[in-house]
């Protein structure tokens, strides 16, 4: 690294004293530690995790090489296939729930409501909240005799149903449902944000041709903001793929197995288990799938950037 | 702004006559669905705090949702001293200082560490800078299971298991990517040609850093120590993993107190409790709210 | 085809009184400009017309039609925007053809109405392009086009030159001169530029904190401004204005200011202001290019001339002429010069003074006398 009073590129000549030398290197000096520490988190512990996938690691880790059997034992693993199969159902669910409740409430806000803040204020709250607490309370409400199947039965409707975390085909619902009450906020915080910023202009130009408040949103204002679903979208697939604390906090992974997620697997095998090859496994799908989202997703926004930087 | 635009609309609208009831109705409707949804969003923080202060029998008669008939600051004092909560009865308050313990300089660390990280990411660059930015950026994106092992191990080396301490290394360690990239993103819009000039008026590093960025610097730490202190406070994985029993987080209490929810238990005393581990970060939420909201669209949209 | 009436129209944002009764009027085919600094009311009374903003009080007819309650799509207006406002996502031709879709027009005749307008103003090759790829001025273009389309009774403009750069404005501004005459519809600009102003329309209204100061042609409000705010917004470099007294002069009244020197100048007033009575201050406004270096040649050709003599403070050669800065009693008096023989720094140079374009005006009411 060529030495040079950083910020200016000037270069310090090899006659300068060890004092200009060490102020020249004193900016790399103190990134150092955070450099180093993050470096070796983000690649050596991601390589450490591989390593181990490819071993005959149990409950211990071992340095017996048995190269991508854990994989394999992994996706012939019928409660593997049940947690991603709940992880695919639940981002769609999740992610499309969250942005459209999400949209509804920031295009209402958008309307030049009252109180705009007091409802921002309520609807964000959540954010705030541990999914710990989350998944906990609404547990209690799900609960078939005291929760809000109680409730709506004592008004009248003997026949309503909300337990749904005492079923096992239902208790998937349960997680989405309350992932999107978690998450809406936050993506109408973002949406809201992004209506705010389209162009006047353009609106009151859509006025003059015609276009009625429908298709003024849906032709002129919606595709404007298109880039901000995506971020949104993005986003929210990364907590879904994440998942860990909510499924935890509100069913456990039951009843049974119905709601196991990756991030549930890779803890059993690991702690519970002693299957710690697979648990690593389990741990680069998880990452795998992230990158499946996250790749394309930053491609295309230097694509974006390039091109916009193109036309001027 | 579209609300002008269609609000404009719809206000000289409302000087042709049928059109003001067409109007008001509109009106009417999107006031509804917005209280709707409050309701719909604020029923589980009512019923968590209405039931902290219920008896339990009570509750078990008449429902976790209904107006309360009983009315009692029992379940709080339990809840915090004397509840039973995996294998001590002490309540929740060790919990309580142990996040405490753990969020706080956590969040300060890896706050401090993110400011001049980004400082000099942003106006010391040298070669190669952009892309160690780059790599130090993927720490944010890593899932926590990744890291289990390899944590599993090193803490155990350093004899940091079931310790306070271990957490908030593990922490600031996560968390210091993410707060390099905020602070650095809100810093790269410094002008540059103030450092340049304080450069030709003498001043070094460290003199830059005290007198001209940590000054304009408090509307992106506050963001940053919310968001932090937040996400610290709030997270699981490493704090059940890492600790147990008396030396666990309040979260990971709560999940031992809940058990998932199906099993007959003291609703008024667990209401309390899950209240005392929600609500510093609803504290931090309520009073550095728009704080909050620059954050996410600050930092979310990366 | 038809014309615009406003009458007496006011504004108010609460309890900001924004509009205090407008009246003016554009005949069929006209080009008026609404002139004005920024926060005059130009922008809010062009809303008005469009419908983007309700009336407080007073009328506006498009044609013989009181409009004061008529959605903007049904004015039969188009407006082109400072940001010109395409549809981002949009291409050109989608840009274009929104409202007619979105008014049910049959497919036929959008075909036809693209064709037609995209040949007009040559933009056929940018038809299936998006925004985003489009120069500044094309941009302008295809925001004229997807006005056109509309083929309106009345235009709008809203700015839409003050977000190009300097050359590239001079060349939009003179396309959209040769459109107004190819094209012949009633328009209304709006611009905050005296110059886009004075060049584009046929008649000016000059507003200033929410009314119109006058209201007329060009050239009258550039010669005979009806105040002081409008003879100093209109023209740059701004008129020159400079208090004296109007004193007798033989049987003629003149007025009478002090010198660099401290002595007393008299300047004749020309014909028809001769019968201002003296005795009374008033405030002399001359415009820069009136001020000429005075020789015997100039009096046969300018009838008008009195002159002055004043020391020359600074001169700024522009090239195609030469600014010179000279000291009159306690203010500094701006000339345009031609290069050749200009005034030169330090000189006490004899002014002649071209009173037939002086301006006089009252200094309480600001109005011209």
């Amino acid at each position: 690294m060529t030495q040079s009073i950083a910020g200016t590129g000037v270069p310090v000549t090899s006659r300068a004293s060890w004092r200009e030398k060490l102020a020249a290197a004193t900016p790399f000096i103190v990134l150092v530690p955070s450099l180093v520490a993050t470096l070796i988190y983000v690649f050596l512990f991601t390589a450490w995790t591989i390593y181990i996938s490819l071993t005959k690691s149990a409950m211990f880790p071992v340095a017996t090489f048995q190269g991508p059997k854990a994989y394999f034992d992994l996706w012939a693993n019928a409660r593997w296939n049940i947690a991603y199969n709940n992880l695919f159902l639940f981002s769609i669910f999740y992610v499309l729930g969250a942005m459209g409740v999400g949209l509804l409430l920031a295009i209402l806000i958008d309307q030049r409501v009252r109180a705009e803040s007091m409802w921002r204020t309520i609807f964000l709250y959540p954010l705030a909240v541990s999914f710990v607490v989350t998944g906990t309370v609404w547990g209690w409400l799900y609960s078939p005799d005291s929760g809000i199947q109680m409730l709506v039965r004592s008004l009248g409707w003997s026949n309503f149903n909300f337990a749904l975390t005492t079923s096992k085909d239902t208790a998937i619902y349960a997680i989405i449902i309350t992932g999107i009450w978690q998450s809406s906020g936050f993506a109408m915080a973002l949406l809201l944000a992004g209506l705010r910023a389209v162009d006047p202009d353009i609106i009151k130009a859509a006025q003059i041709d015609g276009a009625g408040p429908f298709r003024t949103y849906t032709r002129v204002i919606l595709p404007t903001i298109a880039p901000i679903f995506i971020a949104v979208m993005v986003v929210l697939l990364q907590f879904a793929i994440k998942t860990f604390d909510l499924v935890v906090a509100l069913t456990a992974g039951g009843p049974g197995l119905s709601t196991t997620f990756p991030a549930l697997y890779v803890y059993d095998m690991m702690f519970q288990r002693g299957q710690i090859a697979q648990g690593a496994a389990a741990a680069m799908m998880i990452l795998a799938a992230l990158a499946v989202v996250l790749v394309p997703y930053s491609l295309w926004l230097v694509w974006r950037r390039r091109r916009e930087a193109s036309n001027g | 702004m579209a609300d002008m635009a269609v609000a404009n609309v719809a206000t000289f609208d409302a000087e042709a006559a049928g059109a003001r009831r067409r109007w008001v109705a509109g009106r009417v409707v999107i006031y509804a669905i917005l209280v709707l949804f409050s309701l719909v969003y604020l029923m589980p923080l009512v019923v968590v705090i209405l039931n902290s202060f219920r008896d339990l029998p009570e509750i078990n008669h008449n429902g976790l949702i209904a107006w309360p008939r009983s009315f009692s600051f029992d379940s709080w004092f339990q809840a915090w001293g004397s509840y039973c909560v995996g294998g001590t009865c002490q309540g929740v308050k060790g919990n309580f200082f142990n996040s405490l313990a753990m969020t706080i300089p956590a969040t300060i660390i890896s706050t401090a560490l993110g400011a001049i990280n980004g400082y000099i990411l942003s106006k010391w660059k040298f070669k190669g800078s952009d892309i160690l930015f780059g790599c130090m950026m993927l720490g944010v994106f890593i899932p926590g299971q990744l890291a289990l092992m390899p944590w599993a191990y090193l803490l155990g080396k350093i004899h940091l298991t079931n310790s306070v301490y271990g957490l908030i290394l593990i922490h600031c360690v996560q968390g210091v990517s993410f707060t390099t990239l905020f602070c650095r993103n809100f810093y790269v819009n410094i002008p540059d040609d103030l450092i340049k000039a304080a450069r030709i008026d003498g001043a070094g590093f460290w003199r830059i850093l005290w007198k001209i960025i940590l000054p304009i610097s408090p509307p992106i730490l506050i963001v940053t120590v919310i968001w932090q202190f937040t996400g610290i406070w709030n997270e699981f994985l490493f704090g059940v993993i890492f600790t147990s029993g008396t030396q666990q987080p309040i979260t990971a209490a709560l999940v031992a107190l809940g058990s998932g929810g199906l099993t007959v238990h003291a609703y008024n005393v667990a209401s309390a409790a899950v209240l005392i581990g929600a609500l510093p970060p609803l504290l931090v939420y309520f009073l550095g709210g728009k704080y909050f909201v620059r954050g996410l669209t600050q930092g979310a949209i990366k | 085809m038809s014309s615009l009436t406003i009458r007496n129209i006011f504004k108010n944002f609460g309890t900001v009184e924004v509009l205090k009764g407008i009246d003016i009027e554009a005949k069929t085919g006209e080009f008026v400009a609404l002139v004005g600094p920024s926060g005059c009311g130009k922008s809010t009374l062009l809303a008005m017309i469009a419908g983007l903003e309700s009336v407080s009080r007073g009328e506006i007819y498009i044609g013989d039609r009181l409009v004061n309650s008529v959605a903007p799509k049904d004015r039969d207006i188009a407006m082109v925007f400072q940001s010109y406002a395409l549809y981002p996502t949009m291409t050109v031709r989608e840009n274009m053809l929104f409202g007619m879709q979105s008014r049910g027009v049959p497919k036929a005749e959008q075909v036809a109405a693209i064709e037609r307008v995209s040949s007009f103003l040559q933009i056929q090759a940018l038809l299936n392009r998006k925004p985003g790829q489009l120069s500044g001025g094309q941009r302008q273009r295809v925001a004229m086009g997807r006005a056109l389309v509309r083929d309106p009774q009345l235009f709008l403009f809203d700015e839409p030159l003050s977000n190009l750069d300097a050359k590239l404005r001079v060349e939009m501004r003179t396309e959209i001169k040769k459109l107004h005459s190819r094209v012949g519809k009633t328009t209304v600009y709006v611009t905050h530029d005296q110059v886009e102003a004075m060049t584009l329309a046929s008649r000016i209204a000059v507003m200033h904190q929410g009314s119109v100061q006058q209201f007329d042609e060009p050239q009258t409000v550039y010669d005979r401004p009806a105040n002081m705010f409008v003879a100093g917004f209109m023209g740059s470099p701004a008129m020159n204005f400079i208090p004296a007294d109007l004193v007798a002069d033989g049987n003629k009244t003149a007025v009478s200011f002090k010198a660099a020197d401290g002595s007393m100048v008299k300047l004749a007033l020309y014909n028809g202001a001769g019968d201002k009575a003296p005795g009374r201050r008033v405030i002399l406004g001359i415009r820069p290019e009136h001020l000429f270096r005075f020789n015997d040649d100039l009096k046969a050709q300018k009838p008008g001339i009195a002159t002055l003599t004043a020391p020359v403070e600074l001169v700024e050669p522009t090239g195609a002429e030469t600014m010179a800065v000279m000291r009159v009693g306690d203010l500094e008096v701006l000339g345009r010069f031609d290069p050749d023989g200009a005034p030169r720094t330090g000189e006490n140079i004899t002014l002649g003074v071209d009173m037939a374009h002086a301006c006089i005006f009252d200094p309480e009411t600001q109005r011209l006398i």
